[in-house]
């Protein structure tokens, strides 16, 4: 019986050693930094997409729409986003005449440009889309050399004002991978090959176009019978 | 695993107990890993730590998870129970108490299959490898090996 219970006794002081090991681990990892992964070759599945078409700007009865496919890390992209996009949405986007759809096209081997996106989509939850991607585009040369840029995004998510404990459990799950990946194998299947491309319609423009040649095109196709 | 690996002398009741022991063991550090996985997945750990392994690929597919719950959870609540049931088991001697001995053994088996279908959609589908889910497998398979060791040894 005495052996009994010293072997008990030696079997419970093992077992309490192992859980004191591995909780203090686990509450070591987690306070740690943590680092945002967002995952490349995701398995897109339904619900990552699930009532997900884009991110819309503009009034839904606008005559035009244009699909824009790029990528945060692409300089082109950046210098449009900047430079051309504010005076489109001033002269067509909040006149009415225009309704704009981003979709996320991270070239391959830029793993930046999916922490960038995820980074506007987890803004998208609170609300403040295009107030991070504006932020995203403007700091490019701030973030899109850092091999984690995550502290920098986050930064500009604490200028939005984003509920930051909110931003922070969004990006470290990555919950929103499967939906880059989706919007970049959508761009793959209707031809997209570089950034940024505009689908205006129907017909496919890839590289930048000044804010004149896209009005002329809108107000071309806004005059065309329905 | 014989007595001699544990250094613990096993005469008489404690002979009775050495495969529950081994399954508390194992289930705590099954809890473990299951409890780094998901939180891993949920954000409140920033890194997994996997070597050159493919971790990342296989948390995020849609395979972890299953009707809307982590997998990672589910092997938690999984290993909790299993860790609950050895602690019972190690009440009284399996010839008294037999219940959580065979509900151990069910729920150990169940868990072997779903590790299986887990490990084939790794290799066949996915073409990658998590080494903790790997690790889970083989924490879950020596766990159905002990119950399995402790039915024989209680119906001689």
């Amino acid at each position: 019986m005495a052996d009994q219970t010293g072997g008990l006794k030696r079997f419970y002081t093992l077992f309490a050693v192992v859980a004191i090991v591995g909780v203090g681990a686990i509450g070591y990892l987690m306070s740690q930094q943590k680092r945002v992964i967002i995952p490349v070759d995701v398995t897109v599945q339904a619900s990552d997409t699930a009532g997900f078409h884009g991110y819309l700007l503009g009034s839904d009865s606008a005559p035009v729409e244009i699909t824009e496919y790029a990528d945060y890390e692409c300089p082109h992209c950046g210098q449009f986003a900047v430079v051309t996009f504010p005076d489109i949405k001033a002269r067509l986007i909040d006149t009415g005449k225009l309704r704009w759809r981003f979709r996320d096209f991270p070239l391959n081997g830029q793993t930046g440009s999916r922490v960038a996106a995820h980074s506007a989509a987890c803004a998208s939850d609170q609300g403040k889309y295009w107030e991070q991607s504006a932020k995203i585009f403007d700091g490019q040369g701030s973030w899109a050399l850092e091999p984690d840029p995550a502290d920098v995004l986050r930064g500009f998510a604490r200028d939005n004002r984003l509920d930051l404990a909110k931003y922070d459990v969004c990006m470290t799950s990555a919950k929103y991978a499967g939906r880059i990946q989706a919007d970049y194998e959508s761009g793959g299947r209707l031809g997209v090959h570089a950034t940024p491309t505009f689908i205006i319609g129907g017909k496919m423009y890839p590289g930048g176009l000044a804010a004149d040649d896209i009005k002329r095109l809108v107000d071309s196709l806004a005059q065309r019978p329905h | 695993m014989t007595s001699s690996d544990w250094s613990i002398p096993w005469p008489n009741a404690l002979t009775d107990m050495r495969y529950r022991m081994t399954s508390a063991l194992l289930s705590l550090c099954g809890v473990l890993l299951a409890a780094y996985l998901y939180l891993y997945k949920t954000g409140r750990i920033g890194t997994l730590a996997c070597g050159t392994g493919s971790c990342e690929l296989v948390q995020f597919s849609s395979y972890a998870k299953l009707l809307g719950i982590e997998v990672s959870l589910i092997g938690l609540a999984g290993y909790l129970v299993l860790l609950a049931l050895a602690i019972a088991g190690l009440s009284a001697p399996a010839d008294q108490r037999p219940a959580p001995v065979r509900a151990l053994l069910v729920l150990a088996g169940l868990g072997v299959l779903f590790s299986a279908y887990l490990t084939s959609i790794e290799l066949f589908v996915l073409h990658a490898i998590c080494r903790w889910c790997v690790g889970s497998a083989v924490i879950i398979t020596l766990i159905f090996g002990a119950a399995e060791l402790d039915r024989r040894r209680t119906a001689r």
